[in-house]
Formats: structure tokens, C-alpha cells, sequence
């Protein structure tokens, strides 16, 4: 009786991610496709338009990391959605979803850090200053690789699951805490000296190849995120079937 | 080869545990350790073992190249001495390397606890008696004349027990020693009996 | 002894091993420091050296604990060190200390340059301080076995771990971070620190594992 209840709720739990990889496999050749096009346009269109009368030529690697840096803050928003997911809805993909997205945060993360910095250098003479918005996206960048570190710690993924979703959403709740602490605590050392990043408002001829350079690194994220996924539901698969079988090798010898 | 043992007397925290103890057993003999909970079959076997100071007496192994009991036997343990996080083949395998003289491959020692096919999932994933088994299964990865056994049996179901005794007559068969701390009856034939804390 | 080596790193760094938060950890402490000084670059390039060899030397100290307990607790230590006639056990602590280390804290090594950027550090006085971390961080390892091994059968060692060690690897913090900074000031010598730096890496590494292993022997039970 029990039996059979249970084996009920197993099926439809894996049905729903049995029908989310037949459309991920579906998609995901269709996402690179787009991703690729859109990155080869906004390429040409962002070595096409003219040079910034200061900056001169180290103006074009914002193209890539405005990007880098828009990517490095939706992954976190799609990371709490999905931590929500898993506390309030109990969505199955919920967790998922969040344990595919924090590498690819992290990475992006990473690129927006390190493409600002070399960025940073011609402009500000150093890699990096302990600036509001650096600092706080580094601060983001050490939270993705706590959550990393959360969610590979535990080999269950029932248990690891919960866990990182509470953690993701404490950690969006601080985000705005910390960015508004770090603007306090940086402007009363360093008044005005530091040099804003969000610089002179921008012409349209820089405006357009941003935002399709944008459009195409988001693209390129839902395909690596849809292809994370897939290959995380596969990885669950393999690990329940595995148990299955160390428990199979003794019923079925005897 | 012999495993002497002369009015050994095992402590533990300056308590007296038990002893003293006399055995000699040649190749091919066996020797089960019974009695109550804290009778002190544990702490036999760790000072036969070397791992605790014998509190007097002394144990030896006659007619080996070396003369201490460590280098000529495997010791199981209350725990299964694997990492989780490995695969059991890694596990075996590690335990081949670091105990020397292999003997059996992993598949023809999983194969004798009746564990084939097994070695490549991670240990983790095991029950309790299938861990008990691996465990088993690393005293036929490498060869050594002695075992000292702790338990061996605990976890494991009838038809284990069973097969598990058949592999320890083998033992005997070959020439081996067994010394093996038990409650449960393992059926050894034949074996010399020893009853803790009857003082 | 390879394979004990290859075991140990394995489990450093499959799932639940604690070689990335190792990482992490020094990466927060460093990235702490700002926070605490304030964001003058000029203060961070000063300390920078020194603020790197202590997020080291506190990360190095963290996964020390597990060293011996987790084979302690799965039976494998009886078998270590029953193992002792075939390989002596010093021997075995040492080849444990050297895969923890590789685990653990060489990665925080390699991420150290990237932290003296950070830290507005000149290039001589980064390569330098990554030199002497490299030099000087094995004689953490080596010292906090015997710390782990004395600590092994109690049941809440990590901090007594911690408690036990810091003092021990004072030398190696004043010999690592003098070095470093000799590097980046000019009257100051770069290499007479960093070969007595060196030396006590050297030293340790014969100590430690003796020690180690006489603490193992006497606290089976």
C-alpha cells in the first residue's frame, strides 16, 4: 500500500524532468545557433564603431564586460528565484537550476572581474582599487564559490538542496546591504578620487553593439544553463541507479 | 609458523582487562575468542595485533622471517578501514599497494564475498553488510598468513555468514592462522575455543 | 606510498573534501583585510606581504584536524600503522602531509598572485611573497601533523589543533614575511631569510613526521 504511494510520487517527480530534457534537447542546439550569430554581429558591429576620443582603443573590452557584469548579476537573481523555487514551490528543477547556475555565475563573475581589471589598468594606472562596485562584485564572487563549495560538500542532493537555497537567499537580501555598506564606508575614506565606472552616458553607435553583445552572451548563458542542467539531471540519474544496483546485488543473487 | 602467546595480560587506562592468556597455534588452527561485552576480547586482539602494549606477557610468531605478528597478519577491525568517497576498487586497490603481496585481483575478491560487478560504485552507496564484505574482501587482495578478526561477522546476513566461513576454512586450508573475537558462532570446525572473563 | 598519496589527494578533492574551502577561506580572509584598514592602496601594497602569509598560515591550519580523525574514525589509521613494518610510519605521516598539502594549500598558492594584485602589490614583491609561500607553507604541514596527531582521539581537536600549532609556526611566519618584504625594500635582504626559510621547511619536514608518528603510535587505544 505504502509501497505503491511512494512509487507513484517517484514517477511523477521524474516525469516532470523527463519532459524538461526533451525540451532542453530541442532548444539547446537552437540556443548555441543564436548565441553564435548574435556574438559574431555584436562582434563586428563593436570593433566597427568608433574609438572613444579618450580611451581610444581600450574602450571596446566593454563590450564584453558590461556583459560580463550584467550576466554575473542575473545568474544571482535566477540562482534566488530558484532557491525560492525549492523552499516555497518544492519544484523539483528548483535545485536543479541552482546547482547549474552557480559555476556559470561564478565564471562570469570572474570574466566581468578580470576583464574590468585589465580594463582598469590603462585607466586607473593599477589592476584594481577597493572600489564600491568592485568590491562588491567581488563580494558576490566569493558568495558564488561559497555556494559552489555548499553544494558539492553534500553527495545527497535532497539534503544539499535546501541548504543552498536558504543560503542564496540570505545572500541576495545582503547584496543590496553590502553594496550600500561599501558605498559608506569607501566614500568616507576615498571622497572623490575613484573613477566611476558607469563613465560619460554613451553615444548610440556604442549603445547598439553593447546591447547585442549583451543579448548574445545572455543567449550563450540559457544555453550553457540549459546544457548544466540536462547533464545535472543525467548526473542524478546515474548516482540513483547506482544505488539501485548496490541494493539490486543482493536481492537479486539470492 | 606458529602464533605464541605467553601469560599475556592486556590493560586499558591502567585498568587490567584481562589475562592471563596462553595460546599457541600452529598453521591451519584457529582460535575463537568469545565472552561477555568488555571481557576484553577487543583489547586481545589490538595487543596480538601491536597496536596496544600487552600490560605483561608477549606475543610472537615463530618461524617467520619477522618476528612481529604486524607484518604476517591482517587486522579487521570494528570499522571497515574505507573511504566513502572512493570507489570500492580504489579502495581495494590502495589496500593492495599499501599492504603488499597481492594476492587476488578485485573482481576474484568481490566475487568471493559475493559482491561482483560491484567494484565500481563509490563504497558510500553500500549497505552496512556489503561494506562488511568489502572489508572481508580486503584480507584476499593481499596475502597474509595471519588474520586477526574483530567482529567479523557483524552485519552480515545468514547466507554471508556462511559463505564467509567457507573463505576462512580456505584460509585454514592454505596454512593460515585465524584468531577471531566473536559472539556470534562462526563455524570453524575444528577451532580451539576461548572464553574471556571467566576469572 | 604512491598510492597513499594519490588516495589522500583524491579525497581532498572529490566531493566533501575540503580542498576548495580551503581556497575560499583565503580568499575571504585576504579579501577581509580592505574591509578592515580601509581602501588606501598605498597601506594595502605596505602590508600586503604579511596580510597573505597570515590568510595562509590560517587556512593551512583549517583542514589540519581531519588529517589523522578521518582515518581514525574509519579504521584506517590501526591499519596505517600497523602498516609500520612494512613502511616506516614517519614515513607514511610524510607522504599524508605532502598530499595535504598539494590538496590544500598549493592551490591557494597559485591564487596568491592574483590576491597581491588585489592588495596593489608591486610585481617583485608578488613573485616574492609566492616564492616564500611556496617555500614556507610545507613546514605548516609538517608542523601540524604533529599537532593533528597529538589531537587525533579528542573529540573536539580542531581548535586545540589551531591552539597547539600557531605558536610552532611563528618562525616560519617571521622568516616567510621578512623575506617577502625584503625583496620589495631595498636594504633589506631577500635571501638569507629566505634560506633559513627553507631550512626550516627542510627541518621540519624530518621532525614533524617522526613526531607525528611517535604521537600516533602512543594514542592508539
Amino acid at each position: 500500500m505504502s509501497d505503491t504511494s511512494v512509487s507513484a510520487t517517484r514517477l511523477t517527480d521524474l516525469a516532470n524532468p523527463t519532459r524538461f530534457i526533451a525540451l532542453a534537447d530541442r532548444l539547446i542546439p537552437f540556443a548555441y545557433a543564436l548565441a553564435a550569430i548574435l556574438l559574431g554581429v555584436g562582434l563586428y558591429m563593436s570593433f566597427t564603431a568608433p574609438e572613444d576620443y579618450q580611451q581610444g582603443i581600450t574602450v571596446r573590452i566593454m563590450y564584453i564586460h558590461v556583459p560580463f557584469a550584467w550576466l554575473s548579476m542575473m545568474c544571482y537573481s535566477i540562482m534566488a528565484i530558484s532557491a525560492l523555487g525549492t523552499l516555497v514551490w518544492r519544484h523539483p528543477l528548483a535545485d536543479v537550476a541552482l546547482k547549474a547556475a552557480a559555476p556559470l555565475g561564478a565564471a562570469f563573475t570572474l570574466l566581468a572581474l578580470a576583464t574590468g581589471s585589465i580594463w582598469g589598468k590603462p585607466m586607473w594606472g593599477t589592476w584594481w582599487v577597493w572600489d564600491a562596485r568592485l568590491t562588491s562584485v567581488f563580494v558576490l564572487f566569493l558568495m558564488y564559490l561559497g555556494i559552489i563549495a555548499l553544494t558539492r560538500a553534500l553527495d545527497d542532493p535532497g539534503r544539499s538542496a535546501k541548504a543552498a537555497a536558504i543560503v542564496t537567499l540570505v545572500g541576495f537580501v545582503n547584496i543590496p546591504i553590502i553594496k550600500f555598506s561599501v558605498d559608506w564606508w569607501n566614500t568616507l575614506h576615498q571622497p572623490a578620487s575613484v573613477i566611476r565606472l558607469d563613465g560619460p552616458t554613451i553615444h548610440s553607435s556604442m549603445l547598439w553593439p553593447l546591447l547585442v553583445m549583451a543579448a548574445g552572451f545572455t543567449v550563450l548563458f540559457l544555453a550553457f544553463h540549459l546544457t548544466a542542467m540536462r547533464t545535472e539531471i543525467w548526473r542524478r540519474r546515474v548516482s540513483a541507479m547506482r544505488r539501485l544496483a548496490a541494493r539490486r546485488a543482493d536481492g537479486g543473487a539470492s | 609458523m606458529r602464533l605464541i602467546a605467553e601469560a599475556l595480560c592486556g590493560e586499558r587506562g591502567g585498568e587490567p582487562v584481562f589475562g592471563p592468556v596462553d595460546f599457541a597455534l600452529g598453521q591451519s588452527e584457529a582460535l575463537v575468542v568469545t565472552g561477555e561485552n568488555g571481557s576484553g576480547k577487543s583489547t586481545l586482539l589490538r595487543v596480538v595485533a601491536g597496536l596496544l602494549p600487552s600490560a605483561s606477557g608477549a606475543v610472537r610468531l615463530e618461524g617467520a622471517e619477522d618476528e612481529q605478528v604486524a607484518s604476517a597478519a591482517h587486522y579487521l577491525g570494528h570499522q571497515n578501514a574505507m573511504k566513502t568517497a572512493l570507489s570500492v576498487n580504489e579502495n581495494l586497490d590502495f589496500w593492495r599497494d599499501f599492504h603488499g603481496e597481492p594476492f587476488l585481483t578485485n573482481e576474484e575478491a568481490l566475487d568471493e564475498v559475493g559482491l561482483a560487478d560491484l567494484g565500481h560504485l563509490p563504497f558510500g552507496y553500500l549497505s552496512t553488510g556489503q561494506r562488511r564484505r568489502v572489508s572481508i574482501a580486503k584480507l584476499l587482495v593481499s596475502y597474509r598468513p595471519v588474520w586477526l578478526l574483530d567482529e567479523p561477522t557483524a552485519g552480515l546476513d545468514a547466507r554471508s555468514e556462511r559463505r564467509f566461513a567457507a573463505l576462512m576454512a580456505a584460509h585454514l586450508e592454505d596454512g593460515g592462522i585465524i584468531v577471531a573475537a566473536t559472539h556470534i558462532p562462526l563455524g570453524i570446525e575444528g577451532a580451539t575455543s576461548l572464553v574471556m572473563g571467566d576469572r | 606510498m604512491l598510492a597513499l598519496f594519490i588516495r589522500d589527494i583524491r579525497l581532498g578533492i572529490r566531493a566533501g573534501g575540503g580542498a576548495l574551502v580551503g581556497v575560499l577561506f583565503f580568499l575571504a580572509v585576504v579579501a577581509v583585510v580592505p574591509f578592515g584598514v580601509g581602501p588606501d592602496l598605498n597601506l594595502l601594497a605596505r602590508i600586503g606581504p604579511a596580510m597573505l602569509w597570515i590568510g595562509a598560515l590560517l587556512a593551512g591550519l583549517l583542514g589540519l584536524d581531519r588529517l589523522f580523525q578521518a582515518d581514525r574514525e574509519d579504521g584506517s589509521l590501526d591499519l596505517l600503522i600497523l602498516g609500520d613494518t612494512r613502511h616506516m610510519l614517519a614515513l607514511t605521516v610524510f607522504v599524508k602531509c605532502l598530499a595535504h598539502w598539494t590538496a590544500s594549500i598549493l592551490p591557494l598558492v597559485v591564487a596568491s598572485p592574483l590576491l597581491g594584485l588585489f592588495m596593489n602589490m608591486e610585481p617583485v614583491a608578488i613573485f616574492a611573497t609566492s616564492a616564500t609561500l611556496l617555500a614556507g607553507t610545507p613546514a605548516i604541514a609538517f608542523i601540524g601533523a604533529v599537532g593533528a596527531a597529538v589531537a587525533v582521539a579528542l573529540p573536539r581537536g580542531g581548535l586545540l589543533v589551531s591552539v597547539l600549532v600557531l605558536p610552532l609556526v611563528i618562525p616560519v611566519l617571521i622568516f616567510g614575511v621578512s623575506a617577502a618584504y625584503g625583496a620589495a625594500n631595498d636594504p633589506q635582504p631577500f635571501l638569507p631569510p629566505f634560506l633559513i626559510l627553507c631550512a626550516l621547511t627542510l627541518f621540519f619536514a624530518v621532525i614533524g613526521p617522526f613526531a607525528a608518528a611517535l604521537a600516533l603510535k602512543s594514542a592508539s587505544d
